[in-house]
């Protein structure tokens, strides 16, 4: 499933400094859904490169990281239980730090 | 469900309308009341509350000279969007500029300062800069060449709290605001429970401070939280800086900020609800209070004989660095350093955890 992620509030510095990431994410074997649950194990594994407790904590993201997926809360969609799909764009924007 | 605009997102674009107007796509949850809400509600009902708190609370007169301090972070990149937008629309008739402090961080302050140059066009807004090194003879670099990176947070929180006060005198302002959020009080009211600072618990959630000083202070985001400044600035693509402090933050705040986006996230009133408990607080009238006098070598408001920016820069000034660190009164108050000096051990290296230390100084 092709996505865009766009790292934003100083979260890029866990991912080599760069904002927006073109990726290609498959559901896990077996199933046929991706969920967010599902993309935040695979960016923990793949794309964070130092600090992953920065950018989450258990199966969710950090408490101040917020994630909108085409520009809506994901609050407001399912959070972890959000199923994606092809071309959505997701954005993890931190409100930790800056004042 | 229906179609609603059936381009390539079937499922989500018939996704909830927002709660106020009942046409548009719902673009987040209020973490105050919860309500779903479209960008073009959030918007006006995000001025109109910070206006409301302006209002309410007599923040400004007409014709007043109002600084407003900015980082180039994200809620005074939003402070000085929003009040240069409420002036014009509600005829505050105030004189707004922005202010900045320049502690003298290479690689860090350097470039915030080109975002707030960037704002001073977009918003039209004067920009005027203080620095360190002129108004204390140091930049943050020379002072951590010298002290190492133990307490060099304390040093620049003073002088960053001194440093705006005297860039307002400079230029004559009346009063100055500042991008405190209620998640940045939320959080100074537990930090200053945690650390029995009563006289600061007291005023810490004052939405004015120093009103019987030169320059008083205002926080309009006091009511704000975070996410919603965030959110606003996001939508409208607001220009703002957030890389950390290349010098260590705070540890122990950042436990607090911690607990506090915990909460938040199990029940969001929280936030406001830690704030009516500090604003609700009232000492006991037989707890000891500190004195407010003079520094008697600068002026400002000090509780000593010296105020803490005139004791750091003696200290500096003479190769005597520890003079002025720690807590002047308190039986405890090594225990509590010690101990703060544990915790921020353990987490060196996480500099992105928690808030630029100092910008939090109230």
């Amino acid at each position: 499933m092709q996505l865009t992620l766009e790292f934003g509030g100083g979260l890029e510095l866990l991912c080599q400094s760069s904002k927006i990431h073109n990726v290609d994410v498959k559901p896990n074997p077996g199933e046929d859904k991706l969920t967010m649950r599902d993309l935040l194990a695979w960016v923990k594994s793949n794309l964070i490169k130092e600090r992953p407790e920065m950018f989450v904590k258990g199966d969710s993201v950090r408490p101040g990281v917020l994630v909108l997926i085409n520009d809506c809360d994901w609050e407001l969609c399912g959070s972890v239980d959000t199923e994606l799909e092809e071309k959505d764009v997701v954005v993890f924007i931190s409100t930790l730090h800056g004042g | 469900m229906e179609e609603g605009s059936a381009t390539a997102k079937p499922r989500r674009a018939t996704g909830r309308l927002c709660s106020t107007c009942n046409q548009r796509k719902a673009a987040l949850k209020r973490p105050k009341t919860l309500e779903q809400i479209c960008r073009e509600c959030f918007y006006r009902v995000f001025e109109d509350e910070i206006h409301n708190v302006i209002m309410d609370n007599n923040l400004f007169k007409p014709g007043e000279r109002v600084a407003v301090a900015a980082s180039g972070g994200k809620d005074s990149t939003v402070l000085a969007y929003v009040m240069s937008e409420l002036n014009r629309r509600h005829n505050y008739g105030l004189d707004l500029f922005l202010l900045s402090v320049d502690e003298g961080i290479t690689g860090y302050r350097d470039d915030s300062l080109e975002t707030v140059k960037r704002n001073e066009i977009e918003y039209g807004l004067p920009l005027k800069v203080v620095s360190y090194k002129d108004l204390y003879g140091w930049t943050m670099d020379e002072i951590v060449k010298t002290i190492g990176l133990k307490n060099n947070c304390t040093f620049c929180g003073v002088f960053r709290r001194q440093a705006l006060d005297r860039g307002a005198a400079l230029m004559k302002a009346d009063k100055l605001v500042t991008g405190h959020n209620a998640d940045d009080i939320a959080e100074t009211v537990l930090l200053n429970i945690l650390r029995g600072d009563i006289a600061r618990l007291s005023r810490c959630t004052f939405i004015t401070t120093g009103e019987d000083g030169p320059i008083p202070r205002c926080k309009p985001f006091k009511y704000t939280y975070e996410k919603e400044i965030v959110m606003y600035a996001y939508f409208k693509k607001l220009d703002y800086f957030s890389t950390e402090c290349i010098y260590s933050p705070n540890a122990y705040r950042g436990f607090a900020r911690e607990f506090i986006k915990d909460l938040e996230r199990m029940r969001p009133r929280a936030i406001l609800d830690i704030i009516r408990s500090g604003e609700n607080f009232r000492t006991a009238t037989s707890t000891k209070m500190p004195e407010q006098g003079t520094c008697e070598r600068c002026g400002y408001i000090s509780s000593q004989k010296l105020c803490k920016a005139c004791l750091l820069l003696e200290g500096l000034n003479r190769g005597l660095p520890k003079l002025g660190i720690g807590r002047a009164r308190g039986t405890n108050g090594l225990n509590k350093r010690v101990e703060q000096r544990n915790l921020h051990s353990e987490r060196t290296g996480s500099s992105i955890e928690s808030k630029q230390c100092g910008t939090l100084d109230f």
